[in-house]
């Protein structure tokens, strides 16, 4: 069930977004940004007032590796798989991070702390490995740096 | 409204002016530390500064790069981290000092001076978000004079200048502009494709936090050119950054009258917005991103209709790439013959090249088509980082071909790559030493595929998964010839039978692996 306050966000955002031309992915998008992810309750909502199927809605939330249907770690960690990482150990990153945070991609800490995605490419090729933190982008990312960089967000608290 | 800010306000003296990037590579180089500790040391030393955020100068081994305006010219010191900042302090960088980190002038500097940045020609020199900067370096020019031709006048000096569509597919952009301009509706759009996906390329990034102004002037080009009066830039939702920046870009553009209801003066209309990606590789594939403009799934759609006669919304749409529409305001400020002037054979004019993956300076070099890889490996990149030497290089991002270093003397042009079985692309080179194991990187090319398969049609969906499947059993060591003859019939089968260039083109990787890298696959069995 969605709290009243999380419904009323919905509420508001189909009211904002409904009659723009096209509009599912930009509620959706305001949705994860304001709840952190678009939960399952809320494809109703939001089929109901865009005259979409609830099929239609999930079938988008699904295709789209940006959105999630269940709430992130507090802090959001990308680490890239892509090739130009790859050329310079970002497979070795890869696993590190894996081992340091104790998960797999796609899933969060136990503590809830983290949530660990992996990306391919943040458009950083020239300073591989890339590794983004909570939106903000990180380059010539060593695994030693990617334990700071973690530290980091665990002092700082709330992104 | 502008990115610069004044540290130390009152002090006598004239404000000094440093430019410290602010673009999203820079800042995770740290730059926003670098910004920090220069307003804090001016501050503490009375001094007065004006800081500029600008975009990148492209060379990333430099970066972050700070370039100080002193009486000696805009001198540029780099990599600068903010331990540094004290001690250029000390050795009077405000006034050019010499310092270990002293680049010196940026335009004298071989690896820049050799350069014809006419596409970048702004992005590191310019507040990228001053619209009168913009306007103060040539902005704007080409739009005026747009305004004063007709619409065929516009797309016939595109078509001349021999613009073909940057993202990858090459396609001459005039011909794509006049199907539209043809075509009789009330609606139109101009597209952006903005969905830079693929590893190794980050122009399109630069060029939107470097200089988003050019992006918007070549919309509205395009907008005024075919008669559409909407536009929408498909951006990324790995770009938090390019979004910020493009956003308040607009709103700048629309406050200085460049877009809305009267664009220029002219009484035509041109509305601009940024609509988010979410996360999907396919969605770089101009139809798939027309869906998801609509909001829906990012499945291709079959073709014909084309978009430019049924696009967005079932209206005509031109959809061009970043680079392509940034490169218009040049051609119409400087004329069709200047830009057809730069380069070689059917590719026409510059390319800006982006050098990625294990280079020791990797970074953005636009030169007219005519550049051999091995010049660009070697002369501006410098070799491998890791000092090894460069075993292949992959061009053109994840479908595109790896290319062994007995090739490395073609020329970088859009024939001369697919007359060696390659892809130029968008323009990413991601080169990678004798330690890659080309197997991987067959495995990886096959795992994207799957991950990112938009999944309508069948030899890409399946394809893809089977075809890890059967490196998977190579790498075990599991019968590797007769495994390496079914990946080269599925490959077969991929590339024939898919509906758009994800299924269709992820196959090149894997066979130019196996044709040029044979032994790592065969070797298999003795490991």
């Amino acid at each position: 069930m969605l709290s009243s306050a999380q419904s009323e966000t919905v509420g508001r955002i189909l009211t904002e977004f409904k009659d723009r031309p096209g509009p599912l992915l930009e509620v959706l998008h305001a949705i994860q940004e304001a709840l952190g992810h678009v939960p399952a309750e809320a494809v109703a909502l939001v089929a109901g007032e865009l005259n979409l199927s609830r099929a239609e809605v999930h079938g988008v939330i699904t295709f789209y590796h940006h959105f999630r249907s269940s709430p992130p770690g507090k802090h959001v960690v990308q680490v890239c798989r892509a090739e130009s990482c790859q050329a310079l150990g970002g497979e070795a990153l890869a696993e590190h991070a894996r081992a340091r945070l104790g998960v797999d991609f796609h899933q969060r800490t136990p503590d809830g702390k983290f949530s660990l995605d992996p990306v391919y490419c943040l458009g950083n090729c020239a300073c591989s490995p890339a590794v983004m933190v909570d939106g903000k982008l990180h380059g010539r990312v060593t695994p030693e740096r990617f334990d700071a960089l973690l530290a980091e967000a665990d002092t700082e608290g709330s992104p | 409204m502008t990115s610069s800010q004044t540290a130390s306000p009152g002090g006598a003296a004239a404000a000094t002016t440093v430019f410290v990037p602010g673009d999203a590579g820079s800042l995770s180089l740290g730059a926003e530390a670098v910004c920090g500790a220069i307003a804090a040391q001016a501050s503490s030393r009375g001094l007065e500064v004006r800081l500029v955020r600008n975009g990148s100068r492209g060379a990333y081994w430099l970066e972050p790069l700070v370039e100080v305006v002193s009486a000696q010219g805009r001198i540029a010191y780099g990599p600068v981290s903010a331990a540094d900042v004290p001690g250029l302090f000390d050795a009077g960088w405000l006034a050019g000092g010499a310092h270990a980190l002293r680049v010196g002038d940026v335009d004298s500097v071989p690896w820049f001076a050799s350069q014809q940045r006419l596409t970048f020609q702004r992005v590191g020199r310019v507040d990228p978000l001053s619209v009168a900067d913009y306007v103060a370096h040539g902005g704007y020019q080409g739009l005026r004079r747009a305004l004063a031709m007709s619409p065929q006048a516009v797309v016939e000096a595109v078509t001349r200048s021999g613009l073909r569509g940057r993202g990858g597919a090459a396609f001459p952009t005039g011909i794509k502009w006049k199907t539209v301009l043809d075509q009789q509706a009330d609606r139109k759009y101009v597209t952006c494709n903005a969905d830079e996906g693929d590893s190794g390329t980050f122009s399109d990034r630069m060029l939107m936090e470097g200089d988003p102004f050019s992006l918007i002037e070549g919309m509205t080009i395009a907008a005024i050119a075919t008669g559409a009066s909407r536009g929408y830039i498909y951006l990324r939702a790995e770009y938090p950054h390019a979004h910020r920046i493009l956003t308040r870009a607009i709103a700048g553009a629309y406050e200085a009258r460049y877009l809305g209801a009267d664009v220029m003066g002219s009484g035509k209309r041109f509305d601009l917005e940024v609509r988010l990606g979410a996360g999907a590789y396919i969605c770089g594939e101009e139809t798939s991103m027309l869906e998801s403009l609509e909001g829906r799934r990012g499945e291709v759609r079959v073709r014909p209709p084309l978009p430019a006669v049924k696009g967005l919304f079932g209206c005509p749409t031109v959809v061009n790439n970043v680079i392509t529409l940034s490169t218009v305001p040049a051609i119409l400020r400087h004329g069709a013959d200047f830009y057809a002037g730069y380069g070689t054979g059917k590719s026409r004019g510059t390319l800006p090249i982006q050098l990625a993956g294990n280079i020791k300076r990797g970074g953005l070099v636009e030169r007219a088509f005519g550049l051999t890889l091995r010049e660009l490996l070697y002369e501006y990149g410098g070799g491998s980082a890791s000092g090894r030497p460069i075993r292949a290089v992959q061009i053109g991002g994840p479908l595109g071909a790896y290319v062994p270093a007995s090739q490395f003397d073609t020329l970088v042009d859009y024939e001369a790559l697919a007359g060696i079985g390659a892809m130029l692309g968008h323009g990413g080179i991601v080169a990678f030493d004798d330690t890659v194991d080309m197997v991987r990187m067959a495995r990886y090319a096959m795992e994207f595929c799957a991950i990112e398969s938009c999944g309508k049609c069948t030899p890409c969906r399946i394809g893809s998964t089977r075809g890890v499947e059967i490196v998977d059993r190579i790498l075990k060591g599991e019968d590797p010839q007769r495994q390496v003859v079914r990946l080269e019939e599925l490959c077969e089968v991929m590339v024939q039978g898919s509906l758009c260039g994800l299924g269709g083109m992820a196959p090149f990787p894997v066979q130019s692996a196996l044709k040029h890298f044979r032994e790592d696959f065969l070797a298999r069995v003795s490991r």
